[in-house]
């Protein structure tokens, strides 16, 4: 069954084409991954997958249901949780805070709760706190916990934003180049991370420009170019595919 | 989920999981043991203020206790509103009216004890707070700004033509505040009571920046787009930011009237307003010790430098541009005073220094 199912998705701004009838099925507890060149419409298509965008066309269904028309928050109360292409961590809160605000839809809302200190309410965010603190061991933070998240380097800042959609337990996790600027070293950290999470049962879909990393992790890859579908297939397929070459590097002349 | 946490068997993650472990369990201890010493100290700095109208023994200084505490207690309030979900508001002063004139009127008028003015006091203001806050909460900052700026000079210009506020004259004669057999006059007995609403203001403000609601306020103070993919519904939680000041600063109002006997326009206008956010911003935006220090500041400031006479708010002015400007984050920014990042930075130039 498909986790993700997107139908004819269109995204028109004024006279340009962003989105062009894309239509790609995500398998469910995969992972999938989203190439293309630049400007092929890659981070318009999670925005609108999530909410931020809304499609001129075309249809979103996850695990059946329809969410084309909701808004950022309730796609994330669905389940759908992502990373942001230039990394946006809340900087003046901590590492653990930012994994907590991740959590806002699990910790208690009760107001009597959070006014009396009532010993549930307590127990609480402190079990949440600890679930927090092992999700930043997870992605290899341990030691970051109470360091402001405005103070960390790109790179760390980047695998903060998985633990931070992590703790929401989500079904599908959207990452947004996950590998873009980061050192060689943390870039097999992050390998590894998105390797784990997929073995859990998250559905994985990662938009990447490393395509040796998509080689790598990817069971399925879709291109896009020019706001198209170029082609979806395994990534020995794609990779060898002539108009995915094209698209990279141009026609030949003749 | 959890499976997946569990699981982690990788051998160098193992490593520094049990070594932050080991130094985690340390810092409980220590962290138990701050944690004592620092409410000890809170306590002890209650206590300590509790004494101020004895100890000052002059009812100068004791009134200028009481408006510093008032100060508090509105800087607190919006501070939910500016510190935490970081919105402008420049019409706080409309909350602080909506509480005094309830109370003043339903006392006055009606005859209700103080006490009992309370409830509907909290009641308007939450109601003005929704009916303002649902249309205009979607705007961006800068806008919110001139739309609360306009609904203080609405409430302002209402209670100052309303025959049932009393004009231009206000309301006076206000009862005291009875609780129990205690009846309170002195200007020393509003101060405690204003102490303890202060200490109840603090309480109340800490909880809920340690708990769902305070943390989404923040990531939509740092972020709104990005918070809405926490599953944060970034309206609501701001009309939440907006309804908390109001019932703050309505119940700072309400307990003011009495404290002060007659209420008058002037004191629920712009200036007023002004005054709470400079308490909020010198402070030190989000932070409960910054609003606390800052309301300090900005009424003690112009009694101490009163030598200068007319030119002491030329001096005020200058003194908050230089604050502004050496320390935009406030006295006391939300992220503590800062000494450990001085120290780390002071630290890595040193090592710096050593490997050149």
């Amino acid at each position: 069954m498909a986790a993700l199912s997107v139908r004819e998705l269109s995204l028109r701004f004024g006279g340009v084409d962003a989105l062009a009838q894309v239509s790609l099925e995500v398998p469910d507890r995969s992972l999938f991954a989203v190439i293309g060149p630049n400007g092929a419409g890659k981070t318009s298509f999670f925005n609108c997958l999530t909410g931020y965008y809304r499609p001129t066309g075309g249809s979103v269904l996850f695990d059946g249901r329809d969410i084309t028309r909701l808004g950022a928050a309730d796609v994330a109360a669905l389940g759908i949780r992502r990373t942001f292409q230039n990394v946006r961590v809340f900087p003046k809160l901590s590492a653990r805070e930012n994994v907590l605000a991740g959590a806002h839809l699990r910790a208690s809302a009760s107001v009597l709760g959070t006014l009396f200190g009532t010993p549930a309410h307590r127990r609480g965010e402190r079990e949440l706190a600890e679930e927090a603190d092992r999700w930043l061991d997870f992605v290899g933070l341990a030691d970051k916990a109470a360091v402001l998240a405005g103070d960390l380097p790109y790179g760390v800042r980047k695998r903060l934003e998985v633990a931070r959609a992590l703790i929401a337990h989500p079904a599908m996790l959207l990452l947004d180049e996950p590998a873009a600027g980061v050192s060689s070293v943390e870039r097999e950290e992050l390998a590894s991370v998105i390797r784990r999470t997929a073995a859990d049962g998250v559905t994985v879909v990662m938009i990447e420009h490393d395509v040796e990393l998509v080689m790598q992790l990817a069971a399925g890859v879709a291109v896009l170019d020019r706001g198209r579908l170029l082609v979806q297939g395994s990534p020995e397929a794609v990779r060898a595919d002539p108009r995915v070459v094209e698209a990279y590097l141009g026609r030949r002349q003749r | 989920m959890s499976s997946l946490l569990e699981g982690g068997g990788e051998e160098e993650i193992v490593v520094p999981a049990i070594k932050e472990a080991r130094s985690r369990s340390a810092l409980a201890l220590g962290g138990a043991a701050a944690r004592l010493a620092r409410a000890g100290a809170l306590v002890g700095l209650v206590v300590i203020a509790g004494f101020f109208p004895d100890l000052a023994h002059s009812n100068y200084l004791t009134s200028i206790g009481l408006q510093i505490e008032i100060l508090m207690c509105l800087a607190l309030g919006l501070n939910f509103v500016v510190g935490y979900a970081g919105m402008l508001d420049l019409g706080f002063a409309a909350f602080f009216a909506i509480g005094s004139y309830t109370t003043g009127m339903l006392s006055v008028h009606a005859h209700w004890p103080i006490l009992a003015t309370l409830p509907p006091a909290v009641v308007i203001a939450l109601i003005g707070a929704i009916f303002v806050g649902v249309p205009t909460l979607r705007l961006r900052s800068d806008y919110l700004a001139v739309v609360t700026l306009g609904f203080g000079e609405i409430i302002q210009t209402v209670v100052n033509n309303l025959n049932q506020t009393g004009g231009p004259e206000g309301i006076y004669g206000i009862p005291p505040l009875r609780i129990g057999s205690w009846t309170l006059t002195s200007t020393a007995s509003y101060f405690e009571i204003f102490l303890f609403l202060v200490v109840v203001f603090v309480a109340v403000s800490a909880r809920i920046r340690h708990a769902r609601l305070g943390r989404a306020w923040l990531a939509i103070r740092e972020d709104e787009d990005t918070a809405q993919a926490m599953g944060i519904k970034v309206r609501r939680y701001k009309l939440y930011a907006y309804m908390a000041g109001s019932v703050f600063g309505s119940i700072t109002g309400s307990l003011y009237a009495p404290a002060f006997i007659a209420i008058a326009p002037p004191s629920f206008g712009f200036t007023e307003s002004l005054l709470v956010v400079m308490a909020v911003s010198i402070g030190g935006i989000g932070s409960i010790w910054g609003a606390l220090l800052g309301a300090g500041v900005v009424i003690a400031f112009p009694e101490v430098f009163r030598q200068f006479a007319q030119a002491r708010l030329l001096v005020f002015g200058i003194a908050l541009v230089l604050v502004m400007v050496l320390r935009p984050q406030g006295i006391w920014p939300e992220n503590g005073l800062g000494f450990g990042r001085l120290q780390q930075r002071w630290r890595s130039r040193r090592v710096e220094g050593a490997r050149r």
